[in-house]
């Protein structure tokens, strides 16, 4: 037992089991299903691929106003240029879009800050966006203040139709979620629990598109006679309470995941309700549901398309409007390409935010 | 060391009063009959075959667990289901857990300032200052910007009573407190208590640590099925146990 103990030296790996080879061999052709498998999706990426590349670019036409310009056999995406600005702007009036590009800037240089790690300001910053930026963003886009025209709510469309129903929905949204997951949690409040559940439950019972059917066609019928109010605003409504309840049951989910220890210890330490849920509970909570609540946000901000059936234009409807021209009869496929794309950006960001969020806020428990 | 301090200081002042206290889990009747008074300075270590009686009982006296029948009165309030009373209570009655309890979101620095911060409406600095001051006195000053999750279990515990000892209780509560942790980390949590009870604080301990009872204690409670059966001063409990199940209860505990 008194060897003396000498260490054997670190040989490399057998050479087929690293590097691109390795590779190769353990994840495509580790055995006969598997190599067969991917010489079958070589094969459907090899036909189905350079078709659709040169579709969409190669054989594409950029250049030119009209239809006579689209004649290389590819996808004409002359037609979207040409009706670009009605797909971004919706019928507002042409000389007054820098408005809603001013919106869009300010929004990006509020948020910039909020990606940045260093800023101390976060808070304050997140509160100025939620609160103040909207009616920022209501009296530029309504205008009939300032000197500035004002518009009708029938003329916003487009991509900016479906940001606003998009943000409206998830921003006004999330805190009443919050408060009905809350109502429903409250064991001891009988009356204000089957409230919640009420609600929730009638909500998330109706598809969105009745509940838009709802908004527009039945509830004048219910008002005075006199009293109306805007499509836009009925719909908003109806998709903020709609969401609420799908966001409601999401963060009850992250409720019940919180252990009754951390309930016990803020009560024992003299915390009230709302400050026990407000430092305690709900930051634990909203931490485990982002993956839930950007995915309803997501879904919502498909749904927003909807509102083409009460006759709002949102991206969609534009798009499906220019193709009603008849100058551009025939490019059904480049309008859907290209809401599909802007959609996809959208979403597909959300989708990496939520990701770089859920890493920046996992502290410590379980590293 | 070796025997308790008496506390003559204000002996008669009665800090918690329980009266003919009665609680049930639906039909399960936990708490029967209890009567117990704790003077100011006290240190009372509580004890049983089967945790859960003693637990629920240290944890009605800040309303964790509601009674059904009897009084309790903490600090001269009596216990209701008044939400001010009881906020009232809690502020001044501070509780260690089993399970550690602190919150993972926030770092040690920011548990030990929460409560102070928004329950005594202190500055932040202020209650930072006093976060860091009994971070000191339990020994672990070094690992105020950590995050729970990255302490050890005694660590964990310790933190958490100096959480509860910033929110400064005239009342401290210990409901197991070491009886989640490994072996070679009891000592420690044993020792900052040890050094708590001797500085005069109120305690109520419920565990097995029988050390730490023959150290401390002014007063050691057995209880079983829902009953106290035996209440005496340390030396007597262990040295004279008058009842069976006491005898029984030490035996075993003594034995392994």
């Amino acid at each position: 037992m008194s060897h003396d103990f000498a260490p054997l030296p670190d040989l490399p790996p057998p050479g087929t089991t690293v590097g691109a080879v390795g590779w190769l061999r353990r994840n495509l052709f580790s055995n006969v299903a598997n190599s067969i498998l991917t010489l079958f999706a070589i094969y459907l990426l090899a036909t189905l691929l350079p078709p659709l590349f040169s579709w969409l670019f190669f054989k594409a036409d950029w250049i030119g106003d009209s239809r006579e310009a689209c004649t290389s056999g590819g996808a004409c995406w002359v037609f979207i240029r040409a009706r670009f600005s009605t797909f971004m702007y919706g019928f507002f009036p042409e000389n007054e879009t820098w408005r809603i590009n001013l919106i869009y800037i300010a929004l990006i240089a509020c948020m910039v800050p909020l990606f940045i790690d260093s800023f101390r300001h976060k808070v304050k910053l997140g509160v100025f966006v939620i609160f103040v930026f909207p009616i920022f963003g209501f009296i530029l886009l309504f205008g009939g203040v300032f000197g500035l025209e004002q518009t009708e709510t029938s003329q916003w469309g487009g991509l900016t139709l479906t940001l606003l129903l998009a943000s409206v929905g998830c921003v006004a949204a999330l805190p009443l979620g919050i408060l009905l997951a809350l109502g429903r949690q409250a064991t001891n409040m009988p009356a204000v629990k089957s409230m919640c559940v009420l609600f929730i439950e009638f909500w998330r019972g109706v598809p969105l598109i009745t509940v838009l059917f709802m908004s527009s066609v039945m509830l004048p019928l219910f008002l005075p006679e006199g009293v109306s109010f805007d499509k836009l605003l009925r719909a908003l409504i109806g998709i903020t309470l709609f969401q609420s309840a799908y966001i409601a049951e999401v963060v009850r989910g992250g409720l019940q995941a919180i252990p009754k220890g951390q309930y016990e210890a803020a009560d024992a330490l003299g915390l009230s309700y709302w400050k026990k849920m407000g430092l305690i509970v709900l930051p634990q909570a909203m931490k485990i549901v982002i993956p839930g609540i950007v995915n309803t946000f997501i879904a919502l901000f498909k749904d927003t398309t909807l509102v083409i059936i009460v006759g709002l234009l949102d991206i969609l409807g534009m798009v499906q409007n220019a193709l009603n021209d008849p100058n551009w009869l025939g490019y059904s496929t480049e309008g859907y390409v290209f809401t599909a794309f802007v959609f996809w950006i959208f979403c597909f960001s959300m989708s990496r935010y939520s990701q770089s969020l859920e890493r920046k806020l996992h502290t410590g428990h379980k590293r | 060391m070796t025997a308790a301090v008496p506390n003559t200081a204000a002996e008669n002042e009665v800090m918690i009063e329980l009266r003919g206290v009665n609680k049930w889990y639906d039909k399960f009747h936990v708490l029967k009959d209890i009567n117990l008074q704790v003077a100011k300075g006290e240190r009372i270590v509580v004890c049983g075959p089967s945790g859960s009686v003693p637990s629920t009982m240290i944890r009605c006296i800040n309303r964790l667990e509601e009674h059904q029948k009897g009084q309790i009165i903490v600090d001269g309030t009596e216990l209701t289901s008044d939400l001010r009373q009881i906020e009232q209570i809690r502020k001044e009655v501070g509780m260690v857990f089993q399970h550690f309890n602190l919150f993972p979101h926030l770092t040690v620095l920011e548990n030990l300032a929460l409560a102070p911060m928004w329950v005594r409406k202190m500055p932040r600095k202020e209650a930072e200052a006093i976060g860091m001051q009994y971070l000191e006195r339990v020994k672990i000053p070094d690992q105020a910007k950590k995050y729970p999750g990255q302490l050890s279990g005694g660590q964990q515990q310790r933190v958490a009573i100096a959480r509860s000892l910033c929110m400064n209780p005239r009342i401290m509560l210990f409901d197991e407190p070491t009886s989640a942790l490994d072996p070679e980390m009891i000592k420690e949590v044993l020792d900052v208590m040890i050094e708590l009870a001797e500085s005069g604080m109120t305690m109520m301990c419920v565990t097995h640590e029988m050390g730490f009872a023959k150290t401390v204690a002014d007063k050691v409670i057995f209880m079983d099925r829902g009953q106290i059966v035996e209440s005496n001063p340390p030396e007597e409990f262990f040295n004279n146990p008058q009842n069976e199940r006491t005898q029984l209860f030490l035996s075993q505990i003594i034995g392994h």
